[in-house]
């Protein structure tokens, strides 16, 4: 038997300990403060300050100035501060068809193309799920790989497929299927053909996340209790899969609305979006209270399904 | 969950596969494609490359692009890190909502709304102190930053969800002073989150079109700026030509950051089952 005492450190005097606890404890708050306070000082200067400087251009005239609208606040020779709102922009958007259909027409197409993503993420996701250990792995990757890869030539790719003189035409010309080219590229379909490739990912793999933790002795019982396997899947996983139903639509579907570059270079000029009509507003127009306006519009219109979203992400990771 | 694959399912897999992959294995192909018309076949030839190469243009681009990602994906994974451990480890504090919430909406966003809002912000604060003169490298990378350590949190977060505090809490307990725990044991184990964290930001920095275009300025045209303004006119040769390389590279690091990652589960799989082991 040694004696272990000689090792131990030798006792802290009994005064010294709640100073020196109180100095820790202080460095402790301290360098909390700083891991918090960086990250948060920086998204309320770069991300929320700017969402108020947009609205206060929305409600701004159009002037000619650098940069082009009028001020809000003025101050009259007598020192007095005069602060003019104008909702004429807002009015505008709201009167003229053009952005209210282009509204309309952006929920429909990220709303269907929503629901195109889950009904083949769905089944995608639930057979990575069934895989074997050596495949799963693969199988993610392989799902994943397109995500790393840049959207933009994702996109472009169907430019190449979907053209008059594109892939697919050439083939079914070849094969005598048809005579002259389906027009294809610079119409909606392309365009849903475009989010539902490039969005996929976000669908699947939320899905995928949530179905892993399911349990298969539930749909074993169910079956053992007689359940058909129709009935199994829509009374006992579909419900179960729910937070990842959600988490990835809203992941489709909040962007998609906001969709530029898809509709730009798939669709042409023929399909309207408001991501783009904001984008050219801006940028050819050089309108920027309207830009600023149609952009809290939209703001408007996706806050209900941000805040759903930002629930299920809070629950999400608070359960795992 | 180990049940077999039904064969409705193993169809649906081969077809979304094909789906992802057919459009890239065409993008690839036509790469090599002699003609200046990308669907007709003029035989194999390397000519694109040879002219992509030459060209100055996309070299600038390319270098503006890449600087704009590494020091993005740096400081987007320091800021990400921080805010990540705030939100896991550091309970209820004053504005956590507020601070959750603006963690979370980027991942969301529409890129339009983000874009446009920086825009106006980087021209205000320049009436406002005379910064940013000119838009470029910096106000590209403040964006870039912005939006790319949102998603650095998330990979964060789940980690030191995933990993738990029994650690820090035993070194803690031991005598070791917080910045202690912090280098010995809580980065240690971030390790593999920061390493997909630091990619992602990057890619995510590469493949911004979008915001970038908004607070650019004249001159300074990142890779995806030039793509996009040569693209819109229709299909381009050498742009399959770049995008097979940018296929190439992606794979490859994607890849590696795969098998990285694996092991690192695989390594967690065999402590626990070991400590479990030890216990019984």
């Amino acid at each position: 038997m040694t004696d272990f005492t000689e090792d131990m450190p030798e006792p802290l005097p009994v005064k010294q300990l709640p100073i020196s606890r109180q100095f820790m404890r202080r460095i402790q708050n301290s360098w909390r403060q700083i891991v918090t306070v960086v990250p948060f000082l920086w998204l309320l200067v770069f991300f929320l300050a700017p969402f108020f400087i947009v609205a206060k251009i929305s409600l701004a005239e159009l002037a000619i100035a650098s940069p082009p609208f009028t001020s809000l606040i003025e101050w009259t020779g007598d020192g007095i501060m005069t602060i003019r709102l104008v909702f004429d922009n807002f009015v505008y958007i709201w009167e003229d068809s053009l952005y209210f259909d282009t509204y309309l027409n952006s929920l429909k197409i990220s709303a269907t193309s929503t629901f195109l993503c889950l009904l083949f993420g769905y089944p995608i996701a639930y057979a990575i799920v069934r895989s074997g250990p050596v495949a799963k792995p693969l199988l993610l990757f392989a799902i994943i790989l397109p995500f790393w890869t840049s959207f933009l030539l994702r996109v472009y790719s169907w430019m190449g497929l979907l053209a008059d003189q594109g892939t697919i035409n050439n083939l079914l010309m070849a094969l005598g299927i048809v005579d002259e080219p389906i027009r294809m590229l610079y119409t909606e379909f392309a365009v849903y053909i475009g989010i539902v490739y490039t969005y996929m990912p976000f669908m699947i793999l939320p899905l995928y996340a949530n179905m892993e933790k399911l349990d298969n002795s539930l749909n074993e019982a169910a079956a053992d209790l007689g359940s058909r396997p129709t009935n199994t899947f829509f009374k006992v996983t579909l419900p179960l899969t729910m937070p990842g139903i959600v988490a990835g639509s809203l992941l489709v579907f909040i962007p998609a609305t906001g969709e530029y570059v898809i509709p730009d270079l798939l669709g042409g000029g023929n399909v309207q979006m408001i991501g783009r009509v904001l984008y050219n507003e801006f940028s050819r127009n050089s309108d920027w209270p309207v830009a600023a306006a149609v952009a809290i519009v939209l703001l408007i219109i996706l806050v209900l399904p941000i805040m759903v979203f930002q629930h299920y992400q809070g629950k999400a990771s608070e359960e795992q | 969950m180990y049940a077999k694959r039904s064969r409705f399912l193993t169809i649906m897999l081969t077809l979304g596969l094909a789906f992802f992959y057919i459009p890239m294995v065409l993008l690839v192909i036509y790469s090599f494609n002699y003609s200046k018309l990308v669907p007709v076949w003029g035989g194999w030839s390397l000519r694109w490359y040879k002219e992509l190469f030459q060209s100055a243009e996309v070299w600038s681009a390319v270098s503006l692009s890449l600087q704009i990602a590494v020091v993005n994906a740096t400081f987007a994974t320091a800021l990400g890190t921080l805010a990540g451990l705030a939100m896991v480890r550091f309970g209820r504090f004053k504005g956590r909502t507020l601070f959750g919430g603006m963690l979370v909406a980027p991942l969301v966003m529409p890129e339009v709304i983000t874009g446009l809002s920086l825009l106006v912000f980087f021209i205000s604060l320049n009436q406002l102190i005379g910064w940013p003169a000119e838009r470029g490298f910096a106000t590209i990378t403040i964006a870039h930053i912005t939006f790319s350590m949102a998603y650095v949190a998330v990979t964060i977060q789940a980690r030191l969800t995933g990993v738990g505090q029994t650690l820090e809490e035993a070194a803690a307990d031991l005598g070791a002073k917080p910045f202690k725990v912090l280098t010995a044991i809580t980065i240690p184990q971030l390790t593999p989150a920061l390493i997909s964290g630091w990619l992602l930001a990057f890619t995510l920095s590469l493949d911004d079109l979008v915001i970038a275009s908004f607070v650019t300025g004249p001159g300074a045209n990142t890779l995806p700026i030039l793509i996009f303004s040569r693209i819109r006119l229709g299909l381009r040769p050498d742009i399959n030509a770049l995008a097979t390389i940018m296929i190439l590279v992606i794979t490859i690091c994607v890849a590696i950051a795969a098998i990285v990652m694996f092991r690192q589960q695989r390594a967690d799989l065999l402590d626990r089952q070991m400590a479990e082991r030890e216990e019984s």
